[in-house]
């Protein structure tokens, strides 16, 4: 089998607004797009780690990192990784802006 | 540098470790091996977790970062098996060996399990650590029925904590008195009554013979044939010193391992500490003669001149709510003794004092132990007495509270004021003074006072406060930053708010400098609460640094769904806004749709992209169910309908919560309006209650229904429903205006007084300015969920999931 990329649209970048988790499902999959206060773009599973955890979109996002809404773990978003004294990590997607459209590379 | 090995990562063991950095932070490289998976916590407040006041995290005395810090070697989770005292090194149960040139065994103790049938089956414990208390815990939340055995300090404080979390309790014991090695029989009996006045139950002179059940226990069979039943044992009957290791590696072990004055064992460069060492044939199993063993083997260890350890002389009490005991020292009477005795029954207060050859050789108090310190002090100092009249001697039955300032002027500078680090007065009162310390958290770290079960700490502050006279500042003595990413207070904070005009959260985290550039989730809702508080009018709030219930203007629950709960003022409904919630509840098929406790309908389980469809549908005004403002105001049915009601409960309801709906507060806050004493809408346990007499209304203040009960207190009766809105107004505001937030009223009453409280309305023009401020904040708000409806940018924002088919 031949394993393809895809780079899929999901927004315009002008349209995002900064410290905003948005939530975006593609096919099965549901996915976070955060833009963070420097201007960039982060992608993760919209879930945290936690057994009971929440829905990572709905989180407060402070620099690069998202607390669990319902756990308040607090999550880095450049590579998904639960910070201490907790600990997992959470799935991320790369990222593609070109133009004014950002792309999630599968 | 010296290699220092600790087996034992306890109590004990590190508070040496701490008094040897003190002397020589750079003789030894240190390594500690600690059987339990945690670095050094508080054994002590274990009882104060299962009877619910604190949390694991808040008792770690050395968090990980001080091993760091201090460069010290640290293995948890694995235990010392062997050391070899010649080749000087021991080995791990992990395979590990380290060589030592000195040892320190401070393996501390472990509970004592009766040896009897059955004694090994599951939900059978000791109560000792944090595993013990985690299963508890555990088991509480499955099982009803638990049996300790053991009616000392350990087995009732067990008790207590399982009371707390919900349990059936039975105390059994040997003994025909409860305590009966720090209690005589009268005040036995007092404690005893006090003990089944809260809910447990006492099965004296029992001895247990078996534990009953297959794998897991279901009962204990006592010696006279008579059984019990019980879903968890918790053996509180004693301690045994952890000793095998030493044993087995040939150093001297009677009860425990024994050592001289100077903390040596038998095998040179080996010391013992702490509950595992026995010194002049006592096992001490109390912190404050084992801290006292600490310094001086860690004065000896550095190689410094000591003192020896003489042994000591130990006074207990009991961490039990509603319990004041202390003991010390003998209890009973003998022909060679006489006895100060006061027994006040009424009162519920006892106290004696036994005197040999006019010297203090006994205390006992119960009820009121406020001379325990001065009278510890003369037994310790073995004070002549003669000279003294029985009444000076039981001093605070004419002088009042120990903790005002006066008595801490006139307590002499060896007054012992910290039992547990045998801290004094003059210890505490040189060390602020060349220190230069002002906080209670400082004057903790520097001389250890308070750090252990922390009793004396209102004490502490006493002295604080008297010594530095009027440079004390309560505030900043108190003070303590509202999260990690900033060392300011929230008084701190509020005043730089108004001071530089600072008007965002991001401003006030830039400006203020906080280390954590765009904050956390405890001091971001914080900062946007204080400013919505001091900016009345201006509509400036920071969406994105609520957290997500007050963000989504919804609950979400477990599954990621939310619920949606609708106003209905005063729980009072009608036909058409129940078909509106009927048909919206069918049309989005919305799984449960509940009463609530709070007199209204929730509907749960609804999607996220619903919600402001549903909002929509149902076109009624958002009922704040997630809300740091006000919740509910439920009501009676009054005087419209019932024969009881001398009020119109539900019209009063219905306005007060028209008019303060919305308002955001420091936490949620609940009313209650009832229109007779029967007081049918529960306006007792409510952050403000009303009850209608004849002739007016009472008002209650400071109720809570949750986690911590609380009885509201009367704050005033008035007359009409206009001074029942002016004092409502009034006190909200003020409270809006001086608790921290997420603190609830009742918590918030409790700490500045329903004194204070009453003073601040009572005075007319303090009551006018509150409700002008509180008038201007009223009027920004708008209904959250219309204004969802009207936006389509806040839709997109919060509600939607963007939907994005992949491929064809
Ligand atoms: C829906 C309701 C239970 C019900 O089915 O009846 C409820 C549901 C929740 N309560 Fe409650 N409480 C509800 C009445 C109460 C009451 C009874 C009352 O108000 O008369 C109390 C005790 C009274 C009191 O607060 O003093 C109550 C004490 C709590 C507490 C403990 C507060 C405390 O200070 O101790 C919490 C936790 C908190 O707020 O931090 C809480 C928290 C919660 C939360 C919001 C938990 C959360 O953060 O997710 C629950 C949301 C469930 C959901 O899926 O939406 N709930 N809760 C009730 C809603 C009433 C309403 O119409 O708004
Ligand atoms: C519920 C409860 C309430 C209490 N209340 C009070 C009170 O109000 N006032 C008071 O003064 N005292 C109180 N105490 C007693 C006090 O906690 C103890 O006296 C104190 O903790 C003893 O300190 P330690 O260092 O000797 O032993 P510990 O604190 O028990 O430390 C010993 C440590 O060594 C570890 N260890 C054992 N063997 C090995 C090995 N071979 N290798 C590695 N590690 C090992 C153990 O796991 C343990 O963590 C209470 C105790 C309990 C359990
Ligand atoms: S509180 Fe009094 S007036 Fe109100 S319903 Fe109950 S009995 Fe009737
Ligand atoms: S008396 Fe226990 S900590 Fe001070």
């Amino acid at each position: 089998m031949i394993k393809t990329i895809r780079r899929i649209p999901v927004a315009h970048y002008s349209n995002l607004k900064a410290r905003t988790g948005y939530s975006i499902r593609l096919d099965d999959k549901e996915i976070a797009l955060f833009k963070v206060s420097n201007g960039r773009v982060y992608a993760l599973e919209n879930r945290s780690p936690h057994p009971k955890g929440g829905v990572l979109s709905e989180g407060l996002v402070s620099g690069e990192y998202v607390y669990c809404p319902v756990y308040d773990w607090k999550i880095s978003l450049v590579d998904g990784k639960v910070q201490e004294p907790d600990n997992g990590q959470v799935r991320t997607y790369k990222i593609e802006i070109e133009k004014d459209v950002v792309f999630i590379v599968l | 540098m010296k290699k220092l090995v600790m087996i034992g990562n306890g109590m004990a063991g590190v508070r040496t470790i701490e008094e040897i950095l003190k002397l020589e932070p750079e003789q030894f490289e240190i390594t500690i091996f600690g059987e339990e998976p945690y670095p050094n916590y508080n054994r002590i407040k274990l009882s104060n977790i299962l009877q619910g006041d604190v949390h694991f995290d808040d008792i770690i005395i050395n968090p990980l970062e001080w091993y760091k810090d201090n460069n010290i070697q640290l293995y948890t989770g694995e235990a010392v098996v062997k050391i070899d005292t010649k080749a000087r090194k021991v080995l791990s149960d992990q395979g590990r060996e380290v060589q030592y040139d000195e040892l320190i065994i401070a393996t501390g103790s472990k509970a004592i399990i009766l040896p009897i049938p059955g004694a090994n089956k599951q939900g059978v414990t000791g109560f000792r650590d944090i595993k013990d208390c985690e299963l508890m815990i555990k088991l509480a939340k499955q099982y009803k029925k638990a049996a300790v055995i053991g009616g000392g300090l350990l087995g009732l404080e067990a008790a207590r904590g399982l009371l707390n979390l919900g349990m059936k309790v039975d105390v059994v014991h040997l003994m025909p008195h409860l305590m009966e090695r720090q209690l005589d029989r009268v005040s036995a009996s007092m404690l005893k009554e006090e003990l089944e006045a809260q809910g447990m139950n006492f099965l004296m002179e029992k001895e247990t013979v078996e534990i009953l059940g297959d794998e897991r226990v279901i009962g204990l069979r006592f010696k006279d044939g008579s059984q019990i039943e019980a879903d968890l044992v918790v053996m509180a009957l004693g301690i045994r010193p952890n000793t095998e290791v030493a044993k087995n590696s040939g150093v001297y072990v009677n009860r425990g391992i024994v050592v001289n004055d100077y903390m040596e064992t038998n095998v040179p460069h080996v010391y013992a500490v702490g509950e595992c060492a026995e010194h002049r044939e006592i096992v001490y199993g109390l912190v404050a003669p084992l801290y006292e063993q600490a310094k001086v083997l860690a004065n000896h260890i550095c190689g410094r001149e000591t003192e020896p350890y003489k042994g000591s002389v130990t006074g207990t009490q009991l961490k039990v709510a509603g319990v004041d005991l202390f003991s010390a020292g003998e209890i009973h009477e003998d022909t060679t003794t006489k006895s100060i005795m006061v027994h006040n029954e009424y009162e519920g207060i006892y106290k004696k004092v036994l005197i040999r050859n006019n010297r203090i050789v006994g205390i006992v108090l119960y009820g009121d132990t406020k001379d325990s310190t001065r009278l510890f002090r003369m037994l310790t100092k073995q004070e002549d007495i003669s000279g003294m009249t029985s009444v000076s001697i039981l001093q605070s039955e004419c002088s009042g509270a120990i903790n005002d300032g006066d008595d801490v002027a006139s307590m002499p500078d060896d007054e012992l004021i910290c039992g547990c680090n045998g801290v004094t007065k003059g210890v505490i009162v040189e060390s602020i003074k060349t220190k230069g310390l002002t906080t209670l958290d400082q004057v903790s770290q520097c001389t250890n006072a308070g750090r252990s079960c922390g009793r004396c700490k209102p004490l502490v502050a006493s002295i604080l406060s008297h010594t530095l006279g009027n440079q004390f500042n309560e505030k900043a003595a108190s003070k303590t930053s509202i999260c990690g990413c900033t060392t300011l207070s929230r008084e701190e904070v509020i005043e730089e708010i108004k001071t530089k005009g600072l008007t965002s959260v991001k401003e006030v985290m830039n400006v203020l400098e906080w280390n954590n550039e765009e904050g956390c989730t405890k001091c971001r809702p914080a900062i946007n609460y204080y400013l919505g508080m001091i900016y009345m009018d201006h509509g400036m709030d920071d969406r994105d640094s609520r957290l997500v219930n007050e963000k989504m203007h919804a609950n979400v629950q477990k599954d990621g769904t939310y619920s949606v709960v609708p106003r209905m003022y005063g729980g009072v409904t009608t036909a058409k806004d129940l078909k509106k919630i009927a048909e919206v509840a069918e049309k989005y098929h919305v799984p449960l749709v509940k009463l609530t406790g709070g007199q209204r309908i929730g509907l749960f389980g609804v999607k996220k992209e619903d919600l402001p469809s549903i909002w929509k549908d149902l076109d009624m005004p958002s009922g704040y169910a997630y809300g740091k403002t006000l919740r509910t105001v439920k009501t009676c049915v009054g005087s419209q309908f019932c024969r009881y009601g001398t009020q119109d409960s539900m019209a009063l309801g219905i306005e007060l919560e028209k008019k303060f709906e919305r308002l955001d507060t420091p936490h949620k806050v609940k009313m209650g309006v009832s229109a007779c004493p029967r007081n049918c809408s529960e306006a007792g346990i409510k952050d403000i209650g009303f009850v209608g007499i004849d002739g007016g209304w009472e008002i209650y203040v400071g109720g809570n229904g949750g986690v911590d009960l609380r009885p509201a207190d009367l704050l005033c009766t008035v007359k009409t429903k206009e001074e029942v809105m002016e004092i409502t107004g009034a006190y909200l505001q003020y409270y809006r205006e001086t608790a921290n937030y997420l603190e609830r009223t009742s918590k918030w009453l409790e700490r500045i007084g329903l004194k204070h409280v009453q003073e601040v309305l009572a005075d007319k023009e303090m009551r006018q300015a509150l409700n002008e401020r509180l008038d201007k904040t009223l009027k920004k708000y708008v209904d959250p969920w219309n204004e969802a409806i009207q936006s389509k940018e806040i839709q997109d924002k919060y509600y939607m999931t963007h939907i994005i088919k992949v491929g064809e």
